[in-house]
């Protein structure tokens, strides 16, 4: 199989249109045919990864890599950057405004999600810069 | 269980069926959209009073197979379209939440 790239704009602060980049992913992937449980886990960390970029970042850029055995998501913004990273994969450690919350978000818990539920995660992010989430889910063969 | 069965059976409403044949196979009762992707399973029926288009998303990531909004909740508008275009089961009962757990609960066995 030949590698596809896939790449979602997100838009910033626009929390009624947020979560569209990780449904029209999952739409990508089912078409690929990959198995329902690798969709769900790259669904779930992009879903996690997007409302990030939305609600700490003013938007940001997913890109989607996948192969036969693999698919990387890299998701990339300009936003404020995380002062302490050890501090934000915490589940509950939370900066989210009163908005978010009233939506339901700013549990603490995105970041703990991705880890979870991907095979390797890494953070790279400078304050002031922007933050870009990498992360890598396997696929069975 | 199939949606459809779950909903007739309890006398629950269907603000939108987009697949009544589904299987539901187990529960889940969190309004933490974060906590919902992350403990939430697959094919499960998911209770919640968030009534914004943010659950149809969470519903489609997690493969939930319906959401049941308690306590009264009508979906807004942008839900309802949301749920559409995103072929997501959307219920709803006047239950509170503990309640229409206990009564799914009931169904399933
Ligand atoms: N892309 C980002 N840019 C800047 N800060 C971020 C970014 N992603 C996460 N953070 C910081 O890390 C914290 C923890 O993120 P996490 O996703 O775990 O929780 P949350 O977004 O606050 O709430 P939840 O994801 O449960 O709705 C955030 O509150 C924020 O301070
Ligand atoms: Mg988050």
């Amino acid at each position: 199989m030949e590698t596809i790239k896939l790449v979602y704009p997100v838009e910033g602060g626009d929390l009624i249109e947020a979560g569209e980049a990780s449904s029209k992913m999952k739409l990508t992937l089912k078409k690929l045919g990959l198995p329902q449980d690798v969709i769900r886990r790259a669904s779930i960390c992009m879903y996690e990864g997007e409302i990030n970029m939305v609600i700490h970042a003013d938007g940001g850029q997913a890109e989607v890599e996948v192969d036969a055995d693999q698919i990387i998501i890299r998701m990339q913004d300009t936003g404020p950057g995380i002062p302490d990273v050890t501090q934000a994969m915490q589940e509950g450690f939370s900066t989210a405004g009163q908005t978010a919350r009233e939506l339901g978000f700013g549990a603490g818990m995105g970041l703990p999600n991705i880890k979870r539920y991907s095979d390797e995660m890494k953070i790279e992010t400078e304050l002031g810069k922007g933050t870009t989430v990498t992360v890598r889910i396997k696929i069975p063969q | 269980m199939t949606v459809q069965q779950l909903q007739q059976t309890l006398g629950w409403t269907a603000f939108h069926m987009a697949d009544p044949g589904r299987q539901v196979t187990g529960g889940y009762a969190g309004d933490l959209l974060s906590w919902v992707m992350g403990r939430a399973e697959r094919d499960c029926a998911w209770f919640t009073i968030m009534s914004n288009q943010n659950v149809a998303a969470v519903a489609l990531m997690a493969d939930v197979a319906c959401v049941v909004l308690t306590e009264g909740v009508v979906p807004d508008a942008d839900l309802l379209r949301r749920a559409e275009e995103k072929e997501v089961n959307l219920l709803g009962t006047g239950e509170d939440t503990y309640t229409a757990a206990c009564r799914f609960r009931g169904c399933l066995e």
